[in-house]
């Protein structure tokens, strides 16, 4: 099985390079695309289809459609966005039969906005509307590109915070870091007793962008001119350099995340801690089944004593696609999966969807307890956390091509070739040279 | 077989053949071969054997306990869990992959076998052409034929359609391919002639009298096809969205998508995953006599 879904990914990675140049013909390249949607509903019924890949969405849905006679939505599914849906995003829009809304994660938002495969929908006078109700910096991921516009409905966060082994912190009077400064004290700590404080994945890119997102660093710039790209600004260093430092002490382990290996590694009590988001709860709970009781939640590490500042990892918006007939009819929908009581309570029992509106990130759901976390309300550090993001960090249009480019260069440092600060500047010229391949225009 | 039946003179004689004729290899060859096959043999069976022992176990235990010795059997309650997840969906993605496997094979495996037997049996202009573009059309991989089928069944709206998959399922150069190569050693001019001049049309001397003489062959191509049909990743992905037009394989790419989430996932798609080889297993136990057949006679001849 493991092998047929490695081969399967692969297929699909090399598909999607088969495929890149035909997706990307005949659209217009550059930022922004145009004004936004007529915003006007139909004089009929109307049906819309809605692809996405949240387990058990279908049941949410159908609450609306018995609500909504008018307005039937047609739940489609597959694989999450990277793994395929986003590519069949695009063929669907050149083949002109896209479904009306799709979910897509806000990393990838700006792929679709330059690729001309998202409607503006701030014509909807009920989003524009709507504006206040959502998490401040999370509205910011989706109101992209010329000014008033926006591309999508935010649908979940992923507020970061630092999940650690509160018993053997305890049984071994470390102290809990609050800053990174300490957090490399309790390193060598947890080091001298055979331990790791943590695994520094090679894969996730998007986790290190939360670092430097909450360390105040900005990858990517958008307005008029065009595309700024700055991997490799100050802060991006400053992380680079900190988790480099700990590589290079070997006082964090190495492993590819999301392995069995890791998993194990996690469960035998090997690496205590991960700086991780909010749905990383259930990814612990599941990996390190006999670790239960022992976690527990705390603000991620500081940069400076007395800070307040987090980072976020992933989260997605629910976008009208291009060529939508009903626009109207499309955001209300959206407006009602992502802010209603009763939606966002089903979605997060669901699917552990971690809603992006500040009531949600009260929902009774997400004031209780949690067992595997000693009966800690972990959710409310997160629910603070949400509220400490840097507003304003913003994605590139060739997302998968950074990641990729870093993770390579991340894999070389860790295993000794090269440095994390080597990786982002090469990542940095890679990116700029696949900006300028598909004429997005870039500011040097 | 064919290794032992040609090698049977001077140096049968100097090894010492048997009574019943054939050959004793050294010792050292017997057992260097043997070896090798043996660690085939363990290589290959491996993975399913980790499949085996995982599926009989509860989530927990899949990461915790050895990954090559049973914990809990839970086999039987993990498949019942399996069947129950979603309303049986996953029963649903089985018999779409039966449909999409077993009906596209066949009708895949009788279109191919008509054109091959045509190449290899009627003269007519452009013959050589027509089969060296079948042939070419061997080396262009299926992935990379995806997205033009998805924008050509856009314009006739037939995306996330069962046609979607079926329908590009039926072609197979490959099959073609055998099936001229099959006909032209297997079935003899003379047959034809006589048939004809008993009055059977060409439609009736084919499928009465070529047909059956051509069945190792057809057993060969069915398979192929089968199989191909049943592991396509590719075009399910790109032509479906509706999760009740799903086959299995795809179904389960989705779960194991979802892991992070739904962890408890994690056993349903390893039993899963362990259900669905078993209908390929169970094919090729059936077939396999006709299959070695069909290879060996197309080989020789």
């Amino acid at each position: 099985m493991k092998h047929r879904i490695l081969a399967a990914t692969s297929g699909v990675a090399l598909s999607a390079l088969l495929l890149a140049g035909c997706a990307g013909g005949g659209t217009d390249s550059g930022s922004g695309s145009g004004a936004a949607a007529d915003c006007a509903p139909a004089d009929g019924p109307v049906t819309l289809e809605f692809t996405s890949w949240i387990p058990g969405i279908e049941k949410v849905v159908d609450m609306w459609n018995t609500e909504n006679p008018d307005i039937q939505v047609k739940v489609q599914t597959g694989p999450n966005g990277n793994n395929g849906t986003y590519q069949n995003f695009f063929n669907q829009i050149a083949a002109g039969n896209a479904p009306d809304l799709g979910q897509i994660e806000y990393d990838a938002l700006p792929n679709f906005l330059v690729q001309d495969g998202v409607e503006n929908i701030a014509g909807c006078s009920d989003v524009v509307a709507a504006k206040d109700q959502f998490v401040g910096w999370a509205w910011n991921q989706v109101a992209l590109g010329e000014d008033g516009a926006v591309y999508g409905i935010p649908q979940d966060i992923g507020p970061m915070a630092l999940f650690y082994r509160k018993d053997l912190f305890a049984a071994n009077g470390i102290a809990i870091p609050t800053t990174w400064d300490e957090y490399t004290e309790a390193a060598k700590k947890i080091r001298a007793l055979g331990g790791y404080i943590t695994n520094f994945s090679q894969s996730d890119i998007n986790q290190f962008a939360g670092f430097v997102w909450q360390a105040g660093g900005q990858w990517f710039g958008n307005d008029a001119d065009g595309w700024t790209v700055s991997l490799t600004d100050s802060a991006s260093e400053k992380v680079a350099d900190y988790w480099q430092s700990l590589i290079d002490q070997d006082l964090v382990s190495t492993y590819p995340a999301w392995t069995d290996e890791w998993n194990n590694a996690y469960n035998s009590s090997q690496v205590w801690t991960w700086n991780s988001a909010v749905w990383g709860a259930n990814s612990i709970s599941s990996g390190a089944p006999d670790t239960a009781g022992g976690w527990a939640v705390a603000d991620l590490p500081q940069w400076n004593a007395g800070d307040k500042v987090s980072g976020n990892w992933g989260g997605s918006s629910i976008a009208v696609l291009k060529g939508s007939e009903h626009p109207y009819e499309a955001t209300k929908f959206a407006l009602w999966l992502n802010t209603s009581e009763e939606a966002l309570t089903a979605l997060n029992e669901e699917a552990n969807i971690y809603p992006a509106t500040t009531e949600g990130l009260k929902l009774p759901s997400l004031t209780q307890g949690v067992e595997f976390y000693g009966g800690q309300k972990i959710y409310d550090v997160f629910a603070k956390a949400a509220t400490e993001v840097t507003p304003d960090f913003v994605w590139g249009p060739t997302m998968t091509k950074t990641y990729a480019d870093v993770s390579d260069g991340f894999k070389a440092a860790v295993s000794g070739s090269g440095t994390l600060a080597d990786a982002l500047q090469k990542g940095q010229d890679a990116t700029i040279g696949a900006l300028e391949s598909q004429s997005i225009p870039v500011k040097k | 077989m064919s290794a032992v039946t040609t090698s049977r003179s001077p140096l049968g004689t100097r090894a010492g053949a048997s009574r019943s004729g054939a050959i004793r290899e050294p010792l050292v060859s017997r057992t260097s071969a043997m070896l090798v096959m043996a660690v085939f043999t363990v290589y290959f069976l491996l993975p399913l054997w980790w499949l085996l022992v995982a599926s009989s176990k509860s989530t927990g235990d899949i990461l915790t306990t050895n990954p090559l010795w049973f914990a809990d059997m839970r086999l039987f309650s993990n498949i019942g869990d399996l069947f129950a997840y979603r309303d049986g969906i996953f029963l649903r993605w089985l018999g779409n992959s039966l449909l999409y496997a077993g009906l596209g094979g066949a009708v895949a495996t009788l279109l191919a076998a008509m054109a091959g037997y045509a190449l290899a049996k009627y003269r007519f202009p452009g013959r050589e052409l027509v089969f060296d573009v079948v042939l070419g059309g061997v080396l262009v991989p299926a992935t990379a034929l995806a997205l033009p089928l998805f924008l050509i069944f856009s314009q006739v709206q037939l995306t996330n359609t069962f046609w979607a998959v079926f329908l590009p399922s039926l072609v197979s150069p490959f099959g073609v391919y055998l099936a001229r190569i099959f006909a032209a050693s297997s079935v003899p001019d003379e047959l034809l002639e006589a048939s004809r001049l008993d009055g059977a049309g060409e439609i009736r001397t084919f499928f009465t009298v070529s047909l059956r003489l051509m069945s190792p062959a057809l057993v060969t191509m069915f398979l192929f096809q089968f199989v191909a049909i049943w592991n396509n990743f590719f075009l399910p992905l790109i032509m479906l969205r509706s999760e009740e037009l799903f086959p299995v394989v795809f179904g389960l790419y989705g779960w194991n998508n979802q892991l992070n989430q739904i962890p408890e996932l994690r056993g349903l798609v390893l039993i899963g995953a362990l259900l669905s080889v078993i209908p390929l297993i169970v094919i090729f136990l059936l077939l396999q006599r006709f299959w070695r057949n069909g290879l060996g006679t197309g080989a020789l001849k």
